[in-house]
């Protein structure tokens, strides 16, 4: 049920975001989505893709630090208060959002990228939940 | 694990009385010599009130004056010449970080006393005529180059003089060539696994077996890092341009201080700061004297290398004394907010965040318009570190600021960047850039 995400540390200067989006646009790598956060002194750039394999290889022979990692992909309404109401259940669940961002589904539907402290813990309560969680192949459908 | 005996290292295993016979000779003739011929060495010796002839025993040596790097400086070019110049063959002469370098000159006896050393050296590595070395030290003014490269011939064995640099075609002719050892700084050999790995070469399925790494002063934890991503065993070599060059001291094979080339290089160890001699066992400042050079003997040349002589003998089997491997280097050495700081205390800072490998740094001094020095520290980012929480990096940041503060008693900025954001050096790894004007 998890989306694998791709992080990669990129240094906080100008030019920085290219070298790792060349790469990827040359090894014909496509971005389903991304994401960037950023302190004064380096930015930690997201981003999904299909092609997991391929991007990392491209970036770890570019030298770049990158990692995997699991994040639940949450549909919701393109109404007002769609978002606040997922993020009720998610506080009542006590669960602990690192981060969050959104993506557009193929369905033209909004979807909110969480990712979790703890993943597993967050997919058991909110599948409880009513909650539209988009697999992996609903994702890149 | 014992390596061959080669004849070469016959002078390695003297007994100790024989050997300071050799040496007081040796002191004996080189202090007349240098009193004889060196007019600014006389003057300093005269205003010590102290003669060659005072040199009765190897203590007498306490009653001569230092040689500091300023004299070599305020002497350049030639002004510690002992010999006519038709009677020097070569002059090499190491980068002045402050102006004007440092030269040194030597007679053809003086090339081949420093040959027969480094030659030595490499013996005590294992390497006989049969082996094929790649020398990767620098060739030209430095040392480093045509000291290694000399040994490497002397001793018969094949020498591949690829000097620094171009090290993708390094990486190629050593896989071509199979060759079995190499002779560069351990920094560059770091360098040169991460590029063979990126090339898809495994060190460690090649024939190289050896590596003398010197030129800069090394961690265990370096050491440690080369040997497991390379498969070789290392051996750590110290010389410095004003003694020779390379081949002052070398590890043997069970890797437990270095043996210094004592019939060459007279060494003692001194308090820095008054200058008086220490016990062996003792730590401090490492003394040398040249007692086999004509061309520009050295008398108490002060390193700044701080070590200690290891009083010990080596289950090696020398007789030659051993010194600990040289943790800091004064000259590494900076001072800023009053505090001196050496960058293997930034390492060892390091170390204690994440011991697994010594990270790639740069330390970066500036100085405020208001007169204040700041400090700013790079780190290199590795993958294992690296989490997509960005708590967690501000947190490694944090602990790499901590670890800083605590064991140099200031503070330092530190900023992680990314893995190959600090160009590498292709020679001697430069880790402190300081950009203060410190001429005022």
């Amino acid at each position: 049920m998890y989306l694998k995400q791709l992080s990669v540390f990129v240094d906080n200067k100008p030019g920085a975001l290219y070298a790792p989006c060349s790469a990827l646009a040359e090894a014909g790598v496509n971005l389903s989505s991304i994401f960037l956060a950023d302190t004064k002194d380096f930015g930690i750039l997201r981003v999904i893709t299909k092609d997991n394999e391929k991007a990392l290889n491209v970036l770890r022979e570019n030298n770049f630090a990158v990692k995997l990692t699991d994040v639940l992909a949450i549909e919701i309404e393109d109404v007002p208060g769609a978002l606040s109401k997922i993020l009720k259940t998610v506080e009542s669940m006590g669960l602990d959002v690192l981060y969050m961002y959104a993506a557009v589904g193929t369905s033209g539907k909004p979807v909110m990228i969480f990712r979790f402290d703890d993943a597993d813990n967050a997919l058991e309560k909110l599948r409880d939940a009513d909650c539209t969680i988009v697999s992996s192949e609903q994702f890149f459908a | 694990m014992a390596k061959p005996y080669n004849p070469v290292s016959a002078a390695d295993y003297l007994p100790r009385h024989l050997l300071q016979e050799i040496q007081l000779k040796r002191l004996q003739n080189i202090i007349k010599h240098e009193y004889d011929n060196v007019p600014f060495y006389r003057q300093r010796m005269d205003e010590k009130g102290v003669k060659p002839e005072d040199i009765k025993t190897l203590k007498d040596i306490q009653l001569l004056p230092f040689t500091m790097k300023k004299d070599l400086r305020d002497t350049y070019p030639f002004g510690l010449f002992a010999v006519p110049m038709n009677k020097i063959v070569r002059l090499h002469a190491s980068s002045g970080t402050t102006g004007k370098p440092i030269v040194v000159g030597y007679t053809q006896e003086d090339v081949d006393s420093w040959t027969n050393c480094m030659a030595r050296a490499l013996a005590a590595g294992g390497v006989t005529s049969n082996d094929i070395i790649q020398n990767s030290y620098g060739y030209g003014l430095f040392t480093g180059g045509l000291g290694a490269h000399n040994g490497i011939e002397a001793l018969g064995a094949t020498v591949v003089p690829t000097s620094g640099g171009n090290t993708e075609r390094q990486i190629m002719l050593m896989r071509d060539f199979g060759v079995n050892g190499i002779c560069c700084t351990p920094s560059y050999f770091i360098h040169l696994c991460e590029k063979a790995a990126e090339m898809g070469v495994n060190v460690k399925a090649l024939p190289i077996r050896v590596g003398f790494f010197g030129a800069e002063p090394w961690t265990q934890e370096m050491r440690q890092r080369i040997e497991e991503a390379s498969g070789i065993e290392t051996f750590d070599i110290y010389g410095l341009s004003e003694m020779s060059g390379p081949g002052v001291g070398i590890e043997c094979e069970h890797h437990c201080g270095l043996h210094i080339f004592e019939e060459t290089f007279y060494p003692e160890i001194i308090d820095p700061d008054t200058g008086e001699v220490l016990p062996d066992g003792e730590r401090g400042e490492l003394v040398f004297t040249t007692i086999n050079k004509f061309g520009m003997p050295m008398i108490r040349y002060r390193t700044r290398d701080l070590t200690r002589i290891i009083p010990e003998p080596c289950p090696c089997g020398r007789t030659l004394r051993r010194i600990d491997r040289i943790s800091a280097r004064s000259d590494d050495m900076f001072i800023i907010r009053g505090v001196n700081v050496f960058p293997s205390q930034i390492e060892s800072a390091f170390l204690s965040v994440d011991a697994t490998a010594l990270p790639h740094y740069r330390i970066t001094l500036t100085r405020r318009p208001d007169g204040l020095d700041d400090m700013l520290i790079e780190i290199e980012v590795r993958e294992e570190q690296f989490s997509d929480d960005m708590r967690k990096m501000n947190e490694l940041q944090k602990k790499f600021s901590h670890e800083i503060e605590r064991i140099l008693g200031i503070r330092a900025m530190v900023k992680i960047v990314q893995p190959g954001a600090i160009p590498r050096s292709e020679g001697k790894a430069k880790r402190v850039f300081d950009l203060r004007n410190t001429t005022k």
